[in-house]
């Protein structure tokens, strides 16, 4: 019985919400916003028990004494400051604004312009010309990037003029690119896409049916 | 005789003059709306009327539109404010349910001279059950439901069905055998998806068949949670799993947990795991945004054994070169059904196929018909999108 309910339940709001995609009917969408509430009711719930479980993860870290423990403090700290200031006062108060901008954004911001260092590693590791198709990823990579700068343009013309296909190619490296982004990565883009979306079909199914259980808790 | 010839000359002239200037100086007749017609907006849950007409000739003179509305034969009342002159239809979302309206169109010149349309016939909105726009959407996935249905129900019969390779998954035992020999931990990465994704919720199939294993191997499973709801999720499935394994007492509710729900605090807090405890094997599978190169060149540069998988195109090229493995989109979704090769499971990814076949054989075939200039199956397409 424990298991049949949500089995139960999982069908019918399965297939209900399906239908109200079809249906305009006020009813019809009405149930489909109600449910929509329904699950936004559970978040806060959710919310303030992974704040439990994360004070508790750090907690246990500090009795341990595990490896830079020491930082732990800084969690309660951080949860602390924004709490004490947040919730009396409300978010549009002076100081916790400062906070989110001041202290906040800045180190998301860090985190992302991380990434411009490690595309350049994971370029570097990917257009090594080791075989055939590293080599065609190696020239498609460099037509498309000199189609990104402005310079690009007067690069691949001098080059192209050397050779026998300077008409066809004349439309300078952005040409190419766009070119390389609206046919062959788009078909390749759009072929992934039909397949995801009939997995995600078929995974729905499943679950509908009760076929595909395991997110009840165990696979049987 | 010569001067009333003047005369006679002077004042037909004159009269040609005034009739002619009284000719180009009248004023247009303004012509009111016509085809005027009103009708319950199709598609809709009866909370609108549509009035639509004809558009005025350029030379109308009409600057715009007045809409004018009584409800049950009451007074007309203004609704909508003005409308452009190169309108010829208007919405009105603002009609009580369930009572009859009526409507005139009023045409506005430059002179401030207005002209009304005929009433309309009175028309009462209300809602449609099926959103008849969408037919061609039901119609096709009616189709691809019933192949993937049929093909489960064939499966039932124990037919057998052949799945092909798929690296990433063969590779799950490799990676969790890696790090039960290194004594090392396993990180297992759901991304940043909530948990009515699909990706996510095919990401926690996969965490469910790899906890089983880390409960047969005692190899340490660490589940750092980006979602709220994911994590209470997660620790149900995980400890079921282990529960399942017979092995309760190596399960540590510990180790799955919620980190944050900050993108880049998700993965400056995942980065700083990789290198302190460095586990011997990661699994990013799930949604993932600009994230997943940071993540996925951190395991990479800590050696760890990595297979991803994600439904996100954008990503799926980080993923594929900083990673041993990668599930690339449907691959993901196959997973649960590789993984536990249950028949029904199976048959379901028989029934993609098929769908996959229609998608080739409907692709090929319109091409065809383009070819030969007859469009219906693209003018049939683009009304499905």
């Amino acid at each position: 019985m424990k298991r049949q309910i949500p089995l139960i339940l999982c069908f019918l709001f399965g297939v209900i919400m399906l239908l109200t995609q079809f249906s305009p009917h006020s009813l019809s969408q009405g149930v489909y916003e109600e449910v929509l509430n329904w699950a936004r009711i559970i978040t806060p719930f959710a919310l303030v028990f992974s704040t439990i479980t994360l004070l508790q993860t750090h907690i246990t870290r500090i009795r341990r004494q595990t490896e830079h423990w020491q930082y732990s403090f800084l969690v309660f700290a951080g949860i602390a400051i924004m709490v004490v200031v947040g919730i009396p006062f409300g978010p549009q108060n002076p100081v916790f604004e400062w906070l989110f901008n001041n202290v906040q954004l800045p180190m998301d911001a860090t985190m992302f312009s991380l990434l411009a260092f490690f595309i350049a590693s994971a370029a570097y590791r990917a257009f090594r010309a080791r075989n055939t198709e590293a080599s065609l990823l190696l020239i498609t990579a460099v037509i498309v990037m000199l189609g990104n700068v402005p310079v690009g343009d007067l690069i691949w013309n001098k080059l192209i003029s050397l050779t026998p296909w300077a008409d066809a190619l004349a439309d300078g490296s952005s040409g190419a690119k766009q070119w390389i982004l609206d046919n062959p990565n788009l078909s390749a883009r759009r072929g992934i896409i039909l397949g995801v979306s009939l997995g995600v079909i078929s995974q729905s199914i499943r679950i509908i049916l009760g076929i595909e259980r395991s997110y009840l808790g165990g696979g049987d | 005789m010569a001067y009333n010839k003047t005369i006679l000359c002077i004042v037909a002239c004159s009269i040609f003059f005034l009739c002619s200037t009284y000719t180009f100086s009248q004023e247009p007749e303004t012509i009111p709306p016509s085809n005027v017609t009103v009708v319950d907006t199709p598609n809709d849950d009866g909370s609108s009327i549509t009035v639509t007409w004809d558009a005025a000739p350029e030379d109308s003179g009409i600057v715009g539109y007045q809409i004018f509305r009584n409800t049950d034969g009451g007074e007309f009342e203004e609704v909508g404010g003005q409308l452009d002159a190169n309108e010829t239809k208007y919405k009105d979302t603002e009609i009580t349910k369930g009572k009859e309206h009526a409507y005139i169109v009023r045409a506005l010149t430059e002179t401030e001279v207005s002209v009304d349309s005929l009433q309309t016939g009175a028309v009462k909105a209300s809602g449609q059950w099926f959103h008849t726009g969408k037919i061609q959407l039901f119609i096709a996935m009616i189709i691809f439901c019933g192949a993937i249905l049929g093909s489960i129900y064939l499966s039932r019969n124990n037919q057998e069905v052949f799945v092909r390779r798929i690296p990433g998954l063969e590779a799950v035992d490799e990676a969790i055998g890696r790090a039960t020999e290194m004594g090392r931990s396993i990180l297992y990465v759901l991304g940043l998806g909530g948990v009515s994704g699909p990706a996510t919720i095919a990401s926690m199939t996969i965490l469910g068949q790899v906890a089983r294993r880390t409960a047969d191997y005692e190899t340490p499973l660490r589940v750092p949670c980006n979602d709220p709801i994911v994590l209470n999720v997660v620790r149900e499935m995980v400890k079921a799993s282990y529960l399942d394994e017979g092995r309760p007492d190596a399960y540590s509710e510990e180790d799955i947990f919620f980190l944050t729900d900050s993108q880049f605090a998700y993965a400056a807090g995942v980065d700083g795991m990789m290198l302190r405890e460095k586990p011997a094997a990661i699994f990013l599978q799930g949604t993932f945004y600009a994230e997943s190169l940071i993540l996925a060149e951190t395991g990479n540069s800590i050696g760890a054994i990595q297979i991803a998988g994600t439904d996100s195109e954008h990503q799926l090229p980080f993923l594929i070169t900083a990673c041993d493995y990668t599930l690339i989109g449907e691959e993901l979704y196959a997973a649960s059904a590789y993984l536990s090769k249950e028949p029904m499971q199976l048959g379901s990814l028989r029934g993609q196929d098929w769908g996959k076949v229609l998608i080739f054989l409907t692709i090929v075939f319109g091409v065809f018909l383009e070819l030969i200039g007859v469009n219906w199956i693209t003018t049939f397409l683009q009304r499905v999108g």
